[in-house]
């Protein structure tokens, strides 16, 4: 019996490319169809060229794409990451120098820095107490004694402008599943804020504060909890409308919830644990930058994947967008970040004092949440452009150019089909569907800070130029 | 320059509305700047850098809604804090107005119907022959649509089809019933055991419709495209059609249409047929009899005979019990012309046959011809009878308006009556005229309205001319476009309008006859 026969003793289910008036013709008979909208692929020659020498390789089974993907994708689904410690960036954070100072995204030099991280250099530094004034920061980051390096080279994460400096504390969190680590600072909160790119005297004042009140007071106590486990955190807090990046109520209030008793047992200063308890209360991205190390973490354990095709890296400098690959080691692929098209400002504020995309927060989306699972997140949906059917369809999109489905993180409103999950470059190309990232927005000049938030589309040169480099690399 | 503000105890706003409502409220025209925020201390220090934190604001709280609008003067400023609570109001109400997800790829496509068997591609041609094989890659049977699909791009569709058992339907294949399912361009029939494989995409549409008026049903029509019958492609479609419906079941008789096929091709259907037990009925359009004979199939020579054939042994009645009703037919068609000829005045001579369906066009082409001597068309059967310009009537003329010099940048004539209704009026003028003949094919994927669309026209053409109209309406009681109010309306219109092309192009063949054209 033929597949033809079977065919014709099965339900007929068709999926229609093309005049949508066969997809009504096929309803109004009762018959079960799904629509595509279809529209021709918008890349040149060379990527054409990729996409056929790609098929190739996976025809003439060079290397199992398949099989890479399913083992990096598992990889980053069963990672089981859990925050264990916490400590100063020169003693935790592999690679740390005395002198080095780490940044968001992709390699950047002082001369190409925008204005953001330029201003987080320099509030950095004076925090470092490397320098007493800006105009004397200002010489000593351009004299190239003070070496930079983007955060992902050393395992860990930062929001924004991303810097760390090597008295700042970090947490450190550990994917128990695979026993790789990432780290990540502390955030300070909205406004007028160092990863923003501001450096006044309060920035600095609070950034001291944290090291020496804020950091020793959590430390105590997650030493004493004997860790948190942040896999359900973060499950949790989706199914409480965050998406993990540009809400983080929920986590925040989640992690509240563990700290809390902790902070008072381990702490003896009333004064203290009240000041530590208000600053976590109010602040809702408090668990951003956790959230952050939670999808380093997860997604560092399906690294170097021999053929694999699933993006490991989405981050930001502000000046550059880069990715990386898992089958294509620690090369990055980058294009110009560009200005988040919609988004949505704060009073006083327009498009034309918004820098460039930036932040190492798009690891969230990486990893499958953050702007991939908007449909969990109505109270933010808005900036997506309108309702929460928007944000739904977005989520959805995504679908369209990942792996697979997450099986612990999990979006209720769609039947708690788990969040698209592994972004894979092929799909992202073959289908000219660019993952789309939540974003918050940093003022293109130093010293000012957060000026809005909102949604941009991950540039689809760096996922062109990454396919060339795969069959290039695999042929 | 003035600022003014309102603050709305315990009247909570999400952020992001409020940023909308701010976004419209900076559109106010003499609105410098406006901020609609919370009172937390952060939006506070925010609406103080930009000089709008009024005094009243100083004590207010997260729950509290602060407005405030810089401009031009105290008018506009107080305009436009109505305008912000307008806005805001409309927020709250604000319905969802857009639609459920639709995928932008197979792949898409697939995670919401995962168990899908069939994709439907109308796509460029450029394009379509990539989908196809991609969804052959996934063990899905296809229905090419599209046309002018690379060669190369397209035999390989259909080798792989071949070598994994799916069906490739196409490209350029505009009708298939699979089961039961209109696709494409195709009529709501009967289902039942007639089984079909058309090269021929109105041809598909003409059987099956006739089947189904006369008491028969389908079991499977599968459309494989014109161009499947060259020595290129060798026929493939068309064999992985025919041998399903010789192992199916459900398949009692099974009809083959087409052009005659290349001899290569022919070949291998012999090889198919060999074996094979059930009833075949073999139209091949313009073949000879013995070319048919040597698959083992009941030679016919037109689209309607073909489907009466199969009725007849669907239902178990012989052969030659059919041939002699055919036979017998043809009086009544003669008597019926004779009638329709009385009509027409001296000087009227010539036959103008406008097709939508260029099977039917071909068909009528063939028929003619034998009767009638040579037509002149933009498809003629010999080259010398090609019009010079196929935009213009030469003698007796049949033209295919579904044929590329028509129909680029323009909807299929089936879709759009336009270009039609226009020549129509045209061969109206023509005082040399005796026949309009028409071919109207209802079903899905055509034209829903063909009453508004074509009957005006016809009445237009009774003011101008006395020429007789015969349309052939090809399509079932069960199409959307409702055939009965559609052959109403025509007659009531003054056409002679009949459901078989060969009859109705028999009738005005004997027409042209009677009054010696």
């Amino acid at each position: 019996m033929s597949k033809v026969n079977d065919l014709f003793k099965s339900e007929l289910k068709v999926i229609n490319i093309g005049l949508t008036s066969f997809a009504e013709s096929l309803k109004e008979t009762g018959y079960k169809v799904v629509h595509v909208d279809w529209s021709p692929p918008a890349f040149g020659d060379d990527v054409r060229e990729a996409l056929d020498k790609f098929n190739e390789i996976v025809s003439t089974k060079k290397v199992d794409v398949d099989k890479a993907n399913r083992e990096a994708f598992n990889r980053l689904v069963s990672a089981r990451p859990k925050l264990v410690r916490m400590g100063k960036a020169i003693d935790l954070v592999p690679g740390m120098k005395k002198n080095m100072l780490l940044h968001a995204g992709p390699p950047v030099t002082w001369d190409r820095m925008c204005g953001p991280m330029k201003g987080a250099v320099l509030g950095a530094i004076l925090y470092e107490g490397w320098a007493e004034t800006v105009e004397d920061a200002e010489k000593l980051a351009a004299s190239g004694n003070i070496e930079f390096s983007p955060c992902h080279h050393h395992q860990a994460v930062g929001p924004m402008a991303g810097i760390v400096s090597p008295s700042m504390p970090v947490f450190e969190v550990v994917n128990e599943a695979y026993g790789n680590k990432s780290y990540t600072n502390m955030n300070e909160g909205l406004g007028k804020v160092l990863r923003m790119g501001a450096y006044s005297k309060e920035v600095i004042e609070r950034l001291r504060w944290m090291e020496q009140v804020l950091y020793p007071t959590l430390a105590r106590a997650i030493e004493y909890l004997g860790g948190i486990d942040l896999k359900n955190i973060l499950a949790q807090a989706l199914h409480m409308g965050d998406e993990g990046h540009n809400r983080n109520r929920a986590a925040t209030s989640l992690l509240f919830r563990q700290l809390a008793p902790a902070i008072v047992k381990t702490t003896n200063d009333p004064d203290v644990v009240e000041r530590v308890l208000k600053f976590i209360d109010g602040n809702d991205h408090f668990f951003l930058n956790i959230s952050m190390a939670t999808a380093k973490a997860s997604l560092d354990a399906a690294r170097n994947i021999e053929g694999s095709t699933m993006v490991v890296v989405m981050a930001r400098n502000g000046t550059d967008f880069g990715i990386q690959v898992s089958g294509l080691g620690d090369e990055w692929f980058t294009a110009p970040a560009e200005v988040p098209p919609n988004a949505l400002y704060f009073p006083g504020f327009t498009k034309d004092d918004a820098n460039p995309d930036i932040g190492d927060s798009s690891i969230t989306e990486t990893a499958g949440w953050g702007g991939f699972a908007i449909a969990a997140a109505p109270a933010i949906v808005q900036f997506t452009g309108g309702t929460p059917q928007d944000a739904i369809n977005k989520t959805k999109m995504m679908y369209e150019i990942t792996i697979g489905e997450n099986t612990t993180y999990q979006i209720p409103y769609l039947n708690f089909r788990g969040t698209p999950t592994g972004i894979d470059i092929k799909s992202v190309v073959e289908k000219g569907i660019p993952p789309f990232i939540d974003t918050g927005i940093a003022h293109k000049l130093p010293g000012i800070g957060q000026v809005g938030a909102g949604l941009v589309d991950a540039p689809m040169e760096v996922f062109k130029k990454a396919l060339i480099a795969f069959v290039k690399k695999y042929s | 320059m003035a600022v003014k503000g309102i603050l709305k105890k315990g009247e909570y706003y999400d952020s992001v509305t409020l940023m909308l409502v701010q976004k419209d409220a900076l559109n106010i025209p003499g609105v410098e700047d406006a901020a609609i925020v919370m009172g937390t201390l952060q939006n506070k220090s925010i609406l103080e850098n930009s000089g709008m934190l009024l005094e009243e604001f100083k004590n207010a709280t997260d729950a509290d809604l602060l407005i405030a609008v810089k401009g031009k003067d105290d008018e506009v400023v107080e305009k436009a804090l109505k305008e912000i609570e307008n806005l805001l109001r409309k927020s709250r109400s604000k319905s969802e107005g857009s639609s459920d997800y639709v995928p932008k790829s197979l792949d898409g496509a697939l995670k919401i119907m995962p168990d899908a068997n069939l994709v439907l591609i109308s796509v460029a041609g450029k394009y379509a022959g990539d989908e196809a094989i991609k969804a052959l890659s996934k063990d899905l049977h296809v229905m090419i649509f599209s046309d002018n699909v690379p060669k190369e791009k397209a035999l390989r569709a259909k080798q792989i089809g071949y070598e994994k058992g799916l069906l490739v339907m196409g490209p350029d294949c505009g009708t298939a019933i699979i089961n039961g399912a209109p696709l494409g361009f195709a009529n709501v029939v009967e289902r039942g055991d007639i089984g079909i494989v058309s090269a021929a995409g109105t041809g598909l549409q003409e059987v099956s419709s006739i089947i189904s008026n006369n008491g028969g049903g389908i079991s499977q029509a599968i459309g494989t495209g014109g161009i499947d019958m060259k020595e290129y492609y060798g026929g493939l479609s068309f064999i992985t059609g025919l041998k399903a419906l010789i192992d199916d079941d459900e398949t009692k008789v099974i009809v083959l249409i087409s052009k005659p096929p290349h001899e290569s091709v022919l070949k291998k259907l012999q090889d198919v047929l060999k074996n094979n037990k059930k009833p075949v009925v073999g139209c091949f359009l313009g073949a000879n009899k013995e070319i048919v004979e040597s698959l083992g199939a009941y030679p016919v020579s037109t689209l309607e005979e073909a489907a009466l054939l199969a009725v007849s042994l669907s239902k178990g009645t012989s052969f030659d019990k059919f041939k002699k009703e055919i036979e017998e037919r043809e009086e009544l068609i003669k008597n019926e012309a004779k009638e329709l000829a009385k009509h027409l005045k001296p000087g009227q001579k010539y036959f103008r046959g406008l097709f939508q369906g260029g099977t039917l066009a071909y068909e009528t082409e063939l028929i003619l011809t034998d009767m009638i001597g040579d037509v002149y068309s933009n498809v003629p059967l010999k080259p010398e009878f090609k019009l010079k310009d196929s935009w213009k009537s030469e003698k007796h003329t049949i033209v295919d308006l579904g044929e590329d010099e028509f129909t680029v940048g323009r909807p299929h004539p089936q879709i759009d009556f336009q270009l039609r209704n226009k020549r129509i009026l045209e061969e109206a003028k023509d005082p040399e005229v005796a026949v309009i003949y028409l071919d109207v094919v209802i079903g899905y994927g055509t034209n829903r309205h063909p009453i508004e669309d074509l009957v005006p026209t016809l009445e237009e053409v009774r003011k101008i001319s006395n020429a007789l109209v015969i349309v052939n309406v090809t399509g079932t009681d069960k199409d959307p476009q409702n055939k009965r109010a559609l052959i109403t309306a025509l007659k009531n219109a003054s056409a002679h309008v009949y459901e078989r092309n060969a009859y109705a192009s028999k009738v005005a063949g004997y027409v042209i006859k009677e009054i010696g054209g």
